[in-house]
């Protein structure tokens, strides 16, 4: 039995569109999106093909010389940036030395210990400090702190001077007259300059994920009798670890990259320092600050390979710390 | 004494219900304890704080202090400020376990000392980086209450002439240039490329977030090289204002349009939805929708990436070039800003030079520090949040179109539309 006729259909009807018309107006819209898009991308794009491009003359005169060379003579020729490499890494290693144990005291303490009613100005207050100018922390670093570090400094050569990287030649330490200034201008005053300016940086980042940590757990936590560094060993630093990774690897970025610091700070020199206390070293971005005025043609090529390293660094350590914070459970809630 | 309480059904009775049948059983009976007992029970002490925790701290520190001072005066031939707080500090810790100890067992002991070390880890911070702004605000002290600070260049100042001549006017007029400029190429192209990467998904929107987020990886120095290369070697052009602004473009649009994703990102997919199943074309969505519930988010971002512009100095020191004199022209001439002024008016051996280099550094800080506070009062709400007067605003709005409607409505369908009228959003 048949429950009903299909009706006629008109024959003249034709199928519908199933895609929708989003008209001139939207579509002129759509596109200067786009444009915006491809304008951003292209600046962006310009900028690293310039740098390769011109990194390249550099580079092919230099060879693989380029990493393993210390001095710096592009118009002869010889030039590498071992020496201002292995500086910059220095200074931010010891930078990060300082600044992640500040930053993650701070972080838990603004999160799990600071009174509720001043805990919004102490967030503002770390955030303010991770905009202030650089130039301010130079200053500081120059005038006040140095001559003050110095005698940490000194007293570290003292009784640590049997590891390596405290060494300081030149120096006895019997001799109460010698004079301080084997010890200013170094790595290691630097690299405190700098952990001053990554520490808010990195303690934004930690709090924001030591915040997020799910309250179930915690709760759950303390209803098993645990007290607060129970609670905080066991629920909010395990939740934050992919935060505290790729907070300290955001602000290691930093510290590479930093250039009026510390190239108010050092005074630089063309060898291999793994003295960290000694007066004397180098990072490529003052190295660059330094010799970009009085470089000729091959000079700028090899300060833009310089730059491009350095660059090429940073971009990694940013990738790696981005992953490392997306891949880990901070920032997804507990299932309950 | 009970109390036997028959329950009644609560409420004024409608008209409908009847009142209660007699022929129910009867309920059972509620027992309330006695109200009239004496009532031992005294309040409860809900503070986390007690007596015994502050006596144990308080002791640990001054034991500490004393062992020290024994240590450092009497006993051993050591001495400096720092080591005096250092030992202090230790010894510290190290009686406060003594002491916690003696009244608790091991979990409560290490929740003790790592809060003691969490909190004045926290403290030190705090107050290191507040000692930074404050000891930059004091060594300005010489050169801020001076008038001609701000209203003089640095031409007729020699190096030995007083701070009563000179000032810095030059570098707060370069600083106003160049950040207006940058702003004026950063705010457009950037929030136009943080709409496409939210409104336009795809794989090249995908692309562009990739390289965006490489790029805010750029040393600041490394942006300044590239405009020194191409603007300045390559096409020709002088250092000038403009050269140090489209430095600082290049190091602020990553950070600009980053800041910009995540606030878009948080508009609710719902208030986009709605305005789409109204009719609405992609436009008028973006702009009547998204742009106004993220508008907080959105200024906080450009006012903190102007406030990380106008403190580079390293772009600006490769672009700029550096001059004493006032120079109101961003297309010739070198121009420079106040973190340029400040790196090298103290990199001369004169007192006069350093105490305007501080106080150049110090008007700097107040610059940021204004833009950071307009930036929390102007932003910081959540998107779609809104502050009193845009609320009063809305209020009246919505009145305004009630009453349109009560108008269409009592007039006949026949009579002429009132004019449609635009309420803001």
């Amino acid at each position: 039995m048949r429950i009903s006729e299909r009706p006629e259909a008109p024959a003249a009807e034709p199928p519908r569109r199933l895609y929708p018309d989003p008209g001139l107006t939207d579509r002129a819209f759509r596109g200067v999106l786009r444009g915006g898009g491809a304008f951003v991308l292209a600046i962006m794009l310009l900028v690293g093909g310039f740098l390769t491009y011109r990194a390249w003359q550099a580079l092919s005169v230099a060879q693989w010389g380029f990493i393993t060379t210390e001095t710096w003579e592009p118009d002869g020729g010889n030039f590498g940036i071992a020496a201002v490499l292995v500086g910059t890494i220095l200074i931010a290693l010891v930078a990060i030395v300082f600044a992640v144990p500040m930053a993650l005291g701070t972080a838990l303490y603004i999160s799990e210990y600071a009174p509720p009613t001043i805990r919004q100005t102490l967030i503002s207050v770390v955030d303010l400090m991770a905009a202030v100018p650089s130039v301010v922390y130079g200053l500081w670093g120059l005038f006040f702190f140095q001559g003050h570090v110095v005698t940490l400094s000194r007293w570290i050569s003292t009784y640590f001077g049997w590891i390596p990287i405290f060494e300081v030649d030149g120096v006895d330490p019997r001799d109460p007259l010698a004079t301080a200034t084997v010890f200013t201008s170094s790595t290691f005053i630097a690299g405190m300059v700098v952990s001053l300016m990554v520490a808010p940086i990195i303690c934004s980042v930690v709090r924001e994920v030591f915040s997020q940590a799910p309250v179930g757990e915690r709760e759950g936590a303390y209803a098993l009798g645990a007290n607060r560094w129970g609670m905080i060993r066991s629920v909010v630093l395990p939740f934050g670890k992919g935060g505290m990774i790729g907070g300290t690897m955001l602000g290691l970025g930093r510290a590479l990259g930093e250039t009026i610091a510390v190239y108010l700070i050092i005074s630089p020199v063309f060898v291999i320092q793994p003295h960290i206390l000694q007066n004397g070293t180098s990072s490529v971005s003052s190295l660059i600050a330094l010799r970009y005025g009085e470089a000729s043609e091959m000079g700028m090529s090899a300060l833009m390979a310089a730059g491009l390293a350095l660059f090429l660094m940073t971009l990694v350590v940013n990738f790696v710390a981005s992953s490392i914070v997306a891949r880990s459970r901070s920032g997804a809630a507990s299932d309950s | 004494m009970t109390v036997t309480t028959a329950q009644s059904p609560p409420g004024d009775q409608g008209p409908q219900t009847s009142p209660a049948a007699p022929a129910k059983p009867p309920i059972p009976a509620t027992t309330l304890p006695g109200r009239s007992r004496p009532r031992t029970e005294s309040r409860r002490n809900l503070a986390t704080l007690r007596a015994t925790d502050v006596y144990a701290m308080i002791g640990a520190a001054a034991a500490s202090l004393c062992i020290t001072w024994l240590l450092f005066d009497r006993m051993l031939p050591f001495n400096g400020a720092l080591g005096f707080v250092v030992v202090a500090y230790v010894l510290f810790l190290g009686l406060y376990a003594l002491l916690v100890s003696f009244d608790e067992d091991g979990p409560a002991v290490r929740d003790r000392v790592a809060a003691a070390v969490v909190q004045s880890l926290g403290l030190v911070m705090l107050a290191v980086l507040a000692f930074v702004v404050v000891y930059t605000l004091y060594e300005g002290r010489d050169a801020l209450p001076h008038l001609n600070f701000y209203t003089e260049s640095m031409a007729d100042a020699g190096p030995i002439e007083p701070l009563s001549v000179g000032g810095i006017l030059h570098a707060i007029v370069g600083t106003l240039w160049q950040i207006s400029i940058a702003l004026v190429i950063c705010i457009p192209a950037g929030l136009v490329c943080a709409v496409f990467l939210n409104e336009v998904p795809g794989a090249f929107s995908r692309f562009v977030r990739t390289i965006v987020e490489a790029m805010t990886a750029l040393p600041s120095i490394v942006a300044g090289l590239f405009i020194y290369a191409t603007f300045i070697l390559a096409l020709g052009f002088e250092r000038s204002g403009l050269a140090a602004a489209l430095a600082i473009s290049v190091m602020m649009l990553p950070i600009i349009i980053r800041a910009s994703d995540v606030v878009i990102r948080l508009v609710p997919g719902t208030l986009r939805e709605a305005s789409y199943a109204l009719g609405t074309s992609r436009w008028r969505t973006v702009w009547h929708v998204v742009l106004p519930t993220s508008r907080s988010g959105l200024t906080t971002a450009i006012i903190l990436g102007t406030a990380r512009g106008v403190g580079e100095t390293s772009p600006v020191l490769l672009t700029a070039g550096y001059t004493a004199e006032l120079n109101a022209d961003p297309l010739h001439d070198p121009m420079v800003s106040l973190p340029l002024a400040a790196f090298e008016l103290v990199k001369s051996p004169e007192p006069t030079y350093i105490a305007r280099g501080f106080g150049t550094a110090a008007v700097l800080l107040v610059l940021v520090l204004v833009l950071f506070v307009m930036a929390r009062v102007l932003g910081g709400r959540g998107p779609g949040r809104l502050t009193r007067r845009q609320e009063h605003r809305r209020v009246r709005a919505s009145r305004h179109d009630a009453k349109r409607f009560e108008a269409y409505a009592s007039t006949d369908q026949s009579s002429e539309r009132p004019a449609p009228t635009r309420s803001t959003p």
